[in-house]
């Protein structure tokens, strides 16, 4: 709980992170998830013998039916780049906050970030490009209060494309970073 | 089992196996081609193919000659006829070779090859090599290297092994075969993606990236025992290895410590030392021939550039200056010029940098060009490219005139690596 506060101080330094933007994200986009409001319940007048709590949704968040969860921003797994960029674009900023959260709440969690680029030029180097598309990722979820030894930020580069015409419309799906948790590599 | 026809049987398989065999077509020879005669070998009649043939095919590969069409002459020539230049000037030959396949009493078999200057009417050499009922093909290849350095003077490569890695639907397999791409052998089978083989410098070993742990992992895999030990996987990215010349060190790019950055170390993962610190991509190593330098990739200056440093480390100087995008730096085995891949436009293309007079010349003419590796005497590169849709391999001479592609009927190849010479 005391890392709670952490991410409010981050939170600032990672705008830089984020591509900056003039102009407004599209409709589509979702609200940010907002950080746990759930306030505490209200101090009751008179004492009574303290009740036990079993607390399924502690099971639950361990487990990864919140990650699979299609409703669940954290099912969202992919974030894509521009070309020849490595920032994170705003719209994915809600998604990314999501994944800390996660990661913040659930120390225990791990997380695999592979990074990936389009097919042009040389493999080693876009072993490079992915890299640092994956290590962008990484820095954002640790400015927001996830701990370095949660995240292994690798590269795929050109090697896993999603698709594989020879053209932008498809190299941007390639241009991109996988999340994948501890159970799922 | 009789030699003959061990060889018969030895054809068999060969042909069963021809379809996953990569398929050599010449695309483009030498401007002056020496034209030469190699006659049927005595005593080489029953084997498949002939000893003589695969010394034709491989000269022929070169781009440096042109074989000519040679009468069957009874008796066949051997080593010990005399010749008669005149007759063979009047054919226009400048050169001949004739030889034979001998039995010994040992029950052993020799190949013997003689090479002769026709325009000189002089003797250049003549080797007897022993000849192994397994060996056939590569005896060949030796009689080739044996003929093309006495007619040039330099080593011959067509004994030399190449590696490369073939997609077939969603298998990878990283193969080793002839230069000539016939006898392939799959060395690693994966359902992960297998990039960057390179060979150690006595051929024995190749190191490679594999993808089979979700990353990429460097491996040092043992050819004779297929025996594989993991050289680098460090938390992150492991890739791009490069042997130094006397193989005691494997240069990596890791990113262990963030961004990709360039380490070395024993090729069995010991003694790990950082040899670049920028916040840009390096990567990409590779050695120079003497092992002083290390040729490497870095986006350092805002786009991808050739750089060079200290094979110890230290302060690296920019070696590529013309274009935006200048990667994949290999070195020739006299190390005077630097093969690279440059972005032309929006091609791909295979470029040599003379590092004396840093002039640059762009050398093929495809335009998807990846992973340029020199033939261990300099003469030729080998590339991978695409072609219709499909990677294929391609092989270009140092002067750019000879060319060649390397195809094979299913699937894409990729990654190639010329081997070094073996003794």
């Amino acid at each position: 709980m005391t890392t709670r506060i952490l991410p409010i101080i981050a939170a600032t330094s990672l705008v830089a992170l984020f591509a900056a933007c003039s102009t407004t994200p599209e409709g589509g986009d979702k609200p940010a998830a907002k950080p746990d409001a759930a306030a505490a319940p209200a101090p009751e007048a008179t004492a009574r013998k303290p009740a036990p709590t079993v607390d399924l949704t502690s099971r639950s968040r361990d487990g990864s039916a919140m990650l699979k969860d299609p409703n669940n921003i954290l099912s969202k797994r992919q974030i894509f780049f521009d070309f020849d960029k490595y920032e994170i674009k705003p719209e994915y900023k809600g998604l990314v906050e999501a994944h800390a959260k996660y990661l913040r709440e659930n120390p225990s969690a791990k997380m695999l970030l592979q990074g990936n680029a389009d097919e042009r030029g040389s493999r080693e180097y876009n072993v490079g490009l992915g890299q640092r598309r994956s290590d962008t990722v990484k820095r954002a979820l640790i400015l927001l209060g996830a701990k370095d030894g949660q995240i292994e930020s690798v590269s795929l580069g050109e090697e896993k494309p999603m698709c594989t015409d020879h053209a932008e419309g498809c190299w941007a799906k390639n241009r991109r970073d996988d999340m994948l948790y501890g159970g799922e590599y | 089992m009789s030699f003959a026809r061990f060889l018969l049987l030895c054809a068999g398989l060969c042909a069963s196996s021809a379809w996953a065999q990569l398929a050599i077509e010449i695309t483009g020879a030498g401007a002056q081609r020496t034209p030469i005669a190699v006659t049927p070998f005595a005593g080489e009649s029953t084997l498949r193919p002939p000893v003589s043939a695969i010394i034709r095919a491989d000269l022929e590969r070169s781009g440096l000659f042109r074989s000519l069409e040679v009468p069957s002459l009874q008796p066949a020539l051997s080593e010990a006829s005399s010749i008669n230049y005149a007759e063979w000037r009047a054919r226009l030959a400048d050169a001949l070779v004739v030889g034979s396949l001998v039995a010994l009493p040992n029950g052993r078999f020799e190949t013997r090859v003689r090479v002769d200057d026709v325009v000189k009417q002089s003797r250049l050499g003549a080797v007897a090599l022993p000849t192994p009922k397994e060996g056939v093909r590569a005896v060949g290849h030796r009689a080739a290297d044996y003929v093309y350095e006495k007619l040039t003077g330099e080593k011959g490569v067509f004994s030399t092994l190449i590696a490369y890695v073939v997609k077939r639907g969603s298998a990878y397999e990283l193969q080793i075969a002839d230069a000539d791409g016939l006898g392939d052998q799959t060395v690693l089978k994966s359902f992960e993606p297998i990039i960057s083989p390179t060979w150690s410098p006595d051929g024995k070993r190749l190191a490679y990236v594999s993808f089979e742990n979700r990353k990429p992992v460097v491996y040092v895999h043992s050819i004779a025992d297929a025996k594989r030990t993991v050289a680098a996987n460090f938390r992150g990215s492991n890739s791009a290895p490069a042997w130094s010349p006397d193989g005691s060190r494997l240069a990596v790019t890791l990113s262990r410590e963030g961004g990709s950055q360039i380490f070395v170390m024993a090729p069995n993962g010991s003694g790990l030392k950082r040899l670049t610190t920028s916040a840009a991509i390096d990567t990409e190593p590779r050695y120079s021939p003497d092992g002083k330098w290390i040729y490497f990739t870095s986006d350092r200056g805002g786009t991808p550039q050739i750089y060079r440093m200290n094979a110890t480390g230290g302060d690296p100087q920019r070696i590529t200056f013309e274009g935006s995008y200048n990667v994949t730096p290999r070195p020739s085995p006299d190390g005077k010029t630097l093969a690279y891949i440059t972005r032309n436009d929006s091609k791909f293309q295979v470029a040599l940098l003379d590092l004396a007079n840093r002039q640059v010349q762009i050398i093929t003419d495809s335009d998807r060009d990846e992973s340029p590796s020199f033939a261990p005497n300099g003469r030729m590169i080998l590339l991978a490219t695409v072609i219709n849709g499909r990677g294929v391999l391609s092989a270009v001479s140092a002067d750019g005139r000879v060319k060649q592609r390397l195809t094979t009927p299913a699937g894409d190849v990729r990654e190639p690596a010329w081997g070094p010479f073996i003794d």
